[in-house]
């Protein structure tokens, strides 16, 4: 333990120096706030807590399993919170309250959209990928085909969903802590960098998995104190609420209907897809289902987790309109220059942290700004957990170094950490500057576009083949970043070719690039008539037997 | 094991429940999705609907107590699927191994 007291101790002294820094530094930057002390020790208090975790999470902590699935041994319903505080991202909080205080109705659409994912997770996956599986969804995948081919694939396209995630939270997290703490962009890099890799190289999934109960707790109670807040004002009527707000707001009635966010139909079914099968593709979420004993517990997870994010997307609907009414009227404290022509503070997505002041003072304000930057930093170690297992699990336990042991996998996981914490922090530099708006939503095509075809019909298809399985899914993988380079979000606000120039005119290529991938896996399978194929066919039913009844699934690997 | 397995798969019983199960989550996923699409229809093709208020004197339109609506039965279907495999189906599934390792 005393490198890990040492890495603390160095850490903690890396924080305050920071925070002296910052408090010194010059506000010329309009974005940078002044220092925040409260946010900043609630943060640290919070860091302090989970390193305490992470510390006896290390203990338990010895095997390749232990580091990929906690041993296996956590509930369905810690699960689900963790799961939950996977997926509530300060994108959601920030992004959505601040989207519901902008244009009303509109926030309410793009919630619905992230929660639909979740039961086609439950009805068609969960159990499923709990009895093929083991450590990485890819396990489920390659279950009766070709390791090599599949797992490459696999890995591949994991790599590319964690890349793109990790840089939009890592940017998020520069731009929220000089909004939040007053502190510069380089220090969030370091924070979350540095602080995440301590949790996931000491404590593997267990601190991992804490890290993300905790934070799951902190949002929805402070979420739920904030609604709860807004409601008292209003007598607890929704109506007088959604009155008041209509009666300040500058779009007034219509913020009660749909606006201009889905622009054709194309486009919204498009979107639409993206987000309800991008779910179930998405790396650091499948790998929360080998996490728990059985498939009992696994569907008891996303019970648990599809119930706390609705809850959760309420609360920031209700959010968003009571910062309407309470922050309209007083722009002195939270405009601009206190004039409402010149925004808020820190910019549209800070609604609900400006809220947090309006209803509970400074002392709140602290709370839910530390709580918002402790969002990003448990994202980032749950996206680094799945790419870590995507390279030491897939590619070097099962490609490389196949029949390694577990203590040479395990070792491989940790170096694996350490570079892409490494790479997260230069990712997070690099792009400082750059537009990374489409970045999650590009993560979310590519999962739905690869992973999960690849999922759906190895798991569900008899006739599946490895050759249908890989390059149907690359042919998703290349699809959804081709298309998504020619769409107006990239090929104009990233690229800057003039306006009206994107080739591809939809909001998201889901629709084209989830389609080709099926089509393609189906192509390729039915064409493939290779002895490799037939073998794969004949092991459909012994598959199929351990997918639906978990006869002969690894069990929780406990001590 | 081996033997049991083959049992399992040779059992009529055993493929008219996998048959069954399926059959119901696939049900269930079509049912989340017509509620998620429909309302997506709505925004897409029918704006006008959505702004209607929900009575005479009303600030709510009808779209906020329907996406509010989609929120609740998402999550409602998810636990009337999860009861369901969690006792029914999870007994079955226990029965039909049992039967096979006799």
């Amino acid at each position: 333990m005393t490198k890990f007291t040492k890495i603390l101790a160095g850490l903690l002294a890396l924080a305050v120096a920071g925070g002296a820094i910052a408090a010194g530094a010059d506000l010329g930057n309009t974005q940078k706030q002044a220092t925040n002390w409260t946010a900043i020790v609630m943060f640290a208090i919070f860091v302090g807590g989970t390193l305490y975790i992470t510390k006896w999470a290390a203990s338990k902590t010895k095997s390749a399993a232990d580091f990929y699935t906690g041993g296996g041994g956590i509930t369905g319903f810690q699960n689900g919170l963790a799961i939950a505080g996977d997926y509530m991202s300060a994108a959601s909080f920030l992004g959505i309250s601040g989207l519901v205080f902008a244009n009303g109705f509109d926030g309410l659409i793009f919630s619905i959209g992230w929660l639909v994912g979740w039961p086609v997770i439950t009805f068609l996956m969960a159990e499923r990928l709990r009895n093929l599986g083991k450590f990485t969804f890819a396990d489920v995948a390659s279950y009766r085909f070709a390791q090599t081919p599949v797992r490459i694939f696999a890995a591949s396209a994991s790599l590319v969903i964690v890349a793109f995630y990790m840089i939009a939270q890592m940017v998020g997290a520069g731009q929220l802590i000089k909004v939040l703490f007053g502190m510069e962009y380089m220090y969030a890099e370091i924070l979350v960098g540095v602080v995440m890799m301590m949790y996931v190289l000491f404590g593997g999934m267990t601190a991992t998995t804490w890290v993300q109960i905790i934070k799951a707790c902190m949002l929805l109670g402070g979420a739920t104190f904030m609604a709860v807040s807004v409601l008292l004002q209003f007598g607890f009527s929704p109506e007088a609420l959604f009155t008041k707000a209509v009666e300040v707001h500058s779009k007034h009635d219509a913020l009660m209907s749909p606006g201009a966010l889905i622009k054709d139909p194309v486009s919204a079914i498009s979107v639409g897809m993206a987000l309800m099968f991008g779910t179930a593709g998405l790396p650091h979420i499948l790998m929360r289902f080998f996490t728990v004993p059985n498939a009992k517990e696994a569907r008891k997870s996303v019970a648990w987790a599809t119930t706390w994010i609705g809850y959760f997307y309420i609360l920031t609907f209700i959010i968003g309109f009571g910062a309407i009414t309470n922050l309209i009227q007083n722009p002195g404290d939270f405009y601009v220059g206190g004039e409402l022509a010149k925004g808020l503070k820190g910019g549209g997505n800070m609604a609900a942290v400006h809220l947090a002041k309006a209803v509970g003072g400074d002392l709140f304000l602290g709370f839910i700004s530390a709580v918002a930057f402790a969002t990003i930093l448990a994202v980032v170690a749950g996206l680094t957990l799945s790419g870590a297992s995507a390279v030491s699990h897939d590619l070097y336990a099962s490609v490389f170094a196949k029949g390694c042991s577990s203590e040479s996998e395990l070792r491989v996981s940790k170096i694996t950490t350490v570079a892409l914490g490494i790479l997260a922090m230069v990712l997070g530099i690099a792009f400082e500057k750059e537009n990374v708006a489409y970045m999650v939503m590009l993560a979310f095509v590519i999962a739905c576009s690869s992973n999960f075809p690849v999922l759906f019909m190895s798991v569900l298809w008899k006739n599946c083949t490895t050759r249908g399985a890989v390059v149907g899914g690359f042919v998703g993988l290349a699809s959804a970043v081709i298309l998504t380079i020619g769409s107006a979000s990239v090929w104009e606000a990233v690229m800057l070719n003039p306006k009206g120039s994107a080739w591809f005119p939809y909001n998201s290529a889901a629709i084209f690039s989830m389609s080709a991938a099926f089509f393609t896996i189906w192509l390729v399978s039915i064409l493939d008539n290779s002895a490799q194929a037939q073998k794969e066919r004949a092991l459909y039913p012994s598959q199929q037997l351990r997918s639906e009844t978990g006869l002969g699934a690894s069990g929780a690997s406990g001590h | 094991m081996q033997d049991t397995l083959d049992r399992i798969t040779a059992n009529p019983k055993f493929l008219e429940f996998v048959a069954m199960r399926s059959k119901y989550s696939i049900i269930m996923a079509i049912v989340s999705a017509a509620a998620y699409y429909g309302f997506i229809i709505l925004v897409a093709f029918d704006k006008e609907f959505l702004a209607k208020k929900i009575g005479e004197g009303y600030t709510m339109s009808i779209g906020v107590p329907l996406g509010v609506g989609v929120i609740a039965f998402t999550i409602l279907l998810t636990w009337i699927y999860v009861r369901r495999a969690n006792t029914e189906f999870d007994a079955i599934n226990e029965a039909l191994i049992k039967e096979a390792q006799k």
